[in-house]
């Protein structure tokens, strides 16, 4: 049966036959191609590994954190461990092959996190993204494949155009990595590190000023620290003056070229520079080099500070840097050791008539023998009080006309400058001398015998008042009586008084008769030969009438 | 002949869309069509030994770039994370997800796993003619047949997360070569199970126990 149904069934329909069963081995081996080219690629692009080494891993993670140049990612953290002493953090990063010139040796690494300082805020992105490694790299050409990561992102990258300079300051001021450097107020750099000096005796800075700003550096541009406020009461009133309200906060250094004629070709990339402390000081004319002079002060000093200034001829000379106490064992006396800095090219043209003239005498220029010409012609220091009110003493060096010879050594280092005690402390002496004049005046016998002679004089009153005045009383009591007689003797009806009046007529009309007489004469001069001629004419007297006029009888 | 007959023994061969029922002659070698409907006719799968392992080697060597690449670049203020598919398993088990861990670990890296091993026996033992556990050896080739889609789970993740997450910087979803592979990967794996012919399980000597 069933073969019978075999039968039956159709034959299937032949075909020819496709040998293609082999193609589909194409498919494993495409993706073994494809697996192979993957694992090529990524061995070609493989750049070489380095180990960066920071302080801490803080916002770094294995195969997340990118090592980016200029924003492009050149590398990425593949492992962090720390080091085998636990002092710091080993970083592995794989670099990509196109950046295997990162793996150098003047390459700087650093991570980038978000910084807010007071001049300002960096790196803002990577406060969601977390940090990366930020590179730099330099020219250098030798490899190397362990690094020192940064703490802090470098201020100047490679390639930047532009000029640094270094700065010597006596200290930091309020300067930080990043302060900005102002030329007219405009930001033009900043400063890239700071350092102490090896001798521990100031700071030097690296400030990187950008192009094309850079060119505004000549060999006299002064820098100055633009740190703070700077407030000055003048007549024309309160000002404020500062260069920038960051760098009030933050700090800065301003730069700027002094007045006058000057040489403006700019200077070389690594020139250096004084960092003033402030405008004030770094534009006035240099200083030159600092000479230390000594003094000795017998008086009292209070009011004298360090700092306080030196002046000669009422120039600022210098300053005080030291006051210290001596003792003289033989007078028994503190005299007081002042040490002072000067500038001798303060002066100006004067240090240098002073130098030439010290050159043709044969003398060293040194400013030892200057002074000790100055000396000579009576040049003293003194003690002077600059402020009445407190009482603030400077130091000035002037020349007293009839100052006392001292032995002045210009050998002696450091050099000592013969003092003067100052005019208020003459004035002092004199007001000391005066009083004790004073007190040798005998008050107390004074005293008794001016108390003797005042009961002296208490009796002689006594004495007074009991006799000599009832006396007086008396005598006064008469010259009354007196002065009333008087008055009736000078009264309009007492016989002196009529006779006066007669005398007084009679002589009236005798000076009357006199005249008629003086006429006549005049007339008739004759008449004093002759006598009276015919006319009627009273009767001429015989002798002169210039003799006795008034007594004449008429 | 044993005593539950076997098509091929009694000579005859059949259509897997029509139907229809041939006899067989000597043209095994031949390419053979179906008299009534056209579509081809073989009395086993041709080539099955050749075309699953062919597809399952692919498979396989795209399953380790699939694993080594990253799938998935999840980019959220900056924050810029690249995951693996072992990677995001790991941080979805650490984020506090471990029944989503679970999951992904099942569909993205058990289940492929299991097809090469399940495919593998099979293909081993079918060649060797074995006899051995015919029928949990045709169960197993079911459950691959069944769940052997179900490991696109994680092509479609991405492709859902890289459509839908775009808010530019804030947050943004990325796929990354890997997620390719995988792909790959799955679909090779379900054509090798699809090429592979469970009546090879059957064909060998007859076992007593069966």
């Amino acid at each position: 049966m069933t073969d019978k149904q075999a039968d039956n069934l159709p034959r299937p329909v032949l075909r020819k036959r496709r040998n293609s069963a082999w193609l589909i081995w194409l498919v494993p081996v495409l993706a073994a191609i494809v697996g192979i080219s993957l694992v090529v690629n990524a061995w070609l692009q493989a750049g070489p590994g380095i180990t960066i080494s920071f302080q801490t891993a803080q916002g770094l993670a294995e195969g997340k954190t990118p090592v980016k140049y200029k924003d492009v990612v050149i590398g990425m953290v593949s492992k962090i461990r720390l080091s085998a002493d636990r002092s710091h953090v080993l970083v592995k990063v794989n670099l990509e092959k196109s950046a295997s010139s990162f793996a150098t040796s003047d390459t700087r690494y650093w991570v980038v996190r978000p910084r807010i300082g007071l001049g300002g805020v960096s790196g803002v992105d990577t406060l969601f993204s977390g940090a990366y490694i930020g590179a730099d790299t330099g020219d250098s050409q030798t490899e190397q494949y362990d690094f020192k990561g940064l703490e802090t992102p470098p201020a100047v990258t490679h390639g930047e155009p532009g000029k640094s300079f270094t700065l010597h300051a006596d200290d930091l001021g309020s300067l930080d990595i990043g302060s900005s450097v102002y030329f007219r107020r405009i930001q033009v750099g900043r400063v890239v590190s700071y350092q102490l000096d090896k001798d521990g005796k100031g700071v030097t800075f690296a400030v990187f000023i950008d192009s094309p700003n850079d060119r505004y550096v000549n060999s006299s541009t002064r820098f100055w620290n633009a740190s703070g406020v700077d407030v000055s009461l003048g007549a024309d009133g309160l000002k404020l003056n500062t260069q920038s309200l960051a760098t009030v906060l933050a700090g800065g250094v301003a730069f700027q070229d002094p007045t006058g004629p000057h040489d403006t070709t700019p200077v070389a990339d690594g020139t250096s520079f004084q960092l003033f402390a402030d405008q004030t000081t770094a534009m006035a004319p240099p200083d030159g080099p600092p000479s230390y002079i000594r003094m000795r002060f017998d008086q009292s000093l209070r009011g004298l500070a360090v700092g306080a200034p030196v002046e000669f001829l009422g120039m600022n000379f210098g300053k005080v840097v030291s006051i210290r106490m001596d003792y003289d064992e033989k007078a028994h006396r503190f005299p007081f050791i002042v040490g002072a800095v000067v500038y001798p090219e303060r002066l100006g043209q004067a240090h240098d008539k002073l130098v030439a003239l010290a050159k043709q005498r044969g003398d060293n220029a040194d400013l030892s023998h200057m002074v000790g010409t100055l000396v000579d012609h009576g040049l003293r220091a003194q003690a002077r009080t600059g402020n009445l009110l407190t009482g603030q003493l400077y130091i000035a060096m002037d020349f007293l006309p009839n100052a006392p010879k001292t032995n002045y050594n210009p050998d002696a280092r450091p050099l000592e400058i013969p003092t003067a005690p100052g005019s208020f402390d003459k004035l002092q002496e004199q007001m000391a001398d005066i009083v004790g004049k004073l007190d040798k005046i005998p008050f107390d016998q004074i005293g008794n015998h001016l108390n003797d002679s005042l009961a002296n004089l208490d009796a002689t009153l006594k004495q007074v008042n009991g006799q000599t005045l009832p006396s007086l009383n008396d005598t006064l009591h008469d010259a009354r009586k007196t002065l009333g007689a008087a008055n009736d003797t000078f009264s309009a009806d007492s016989p002196l008084q009529k006779n006066l009046g007669n005398s007084m007529q009679e002589l009236q009309r005798t000076m009357r008769s006199l005249r008629v007489l003086t006429d006549y004469l005049g007339v008739h001069p004759e008449a004093l030969l002759r006598g009276r001629q015919a006319d009627p004419a009273p009767a001429a007297p015989k002798q002169p009438p210039a003799a006795q006029p008034n007594r004449s009888q008429p | 002949m044993s005593a539950l007959p076997r098509a091929d023994e009694l000579g005859l061969i059949g259509c897997h869309v029509c139907g229809q029922v041939c006899s067989l002659g000597s043209e095994d070698a031949e390419a053979l069509a179906c008299p009534r409907c056209g579509s081809a006719m073989h009395r086993r799968k041709p080539a099955v030994y050749a075309r699953c392992w062919a597809l399952l080697i692919a498979a396989f060597l795209m399953y380790i770039p699939a694993n080594v690449l990253p799938i998935m670049r999840t980019a959220s203020l900056g924050d810029i994370d690249d995951n693996t598919i072992l990677s995001g398993v790991v941080e979805l088990w650490v984020k506090g997800s471990p029944g989503l861990a679970v999951i992904v670990f099942c569909a993205s890296i058990m289940v492929p796993m299991l097809k090469f091993l399940a495919l593998g026996t099979l293909l081993i033992s079918c060649q060797r003619g074995s006899n051995w556990a015919r029928r949990q050896r045709a169960q197993l080739y079911r459950l691959v047949e069944l769940i052997g889609y179900w490991s696109m789970l994680d092509v479609f993740v991405v492709a859902l997360l890289t459509a839908l997450v775009r808010f530019g910087y804030f947050s943004l979803v990325e796929p990354l070569p890997g997620v390719v592979f995988f792909g790959l990967t799955v679909v090779l794996t379900m054509f090798a199970s699809m090429c592979f012919d469970p009546r090879l399980i059957w064909d060998g000597k007859e076992d007593s126990d069966d």
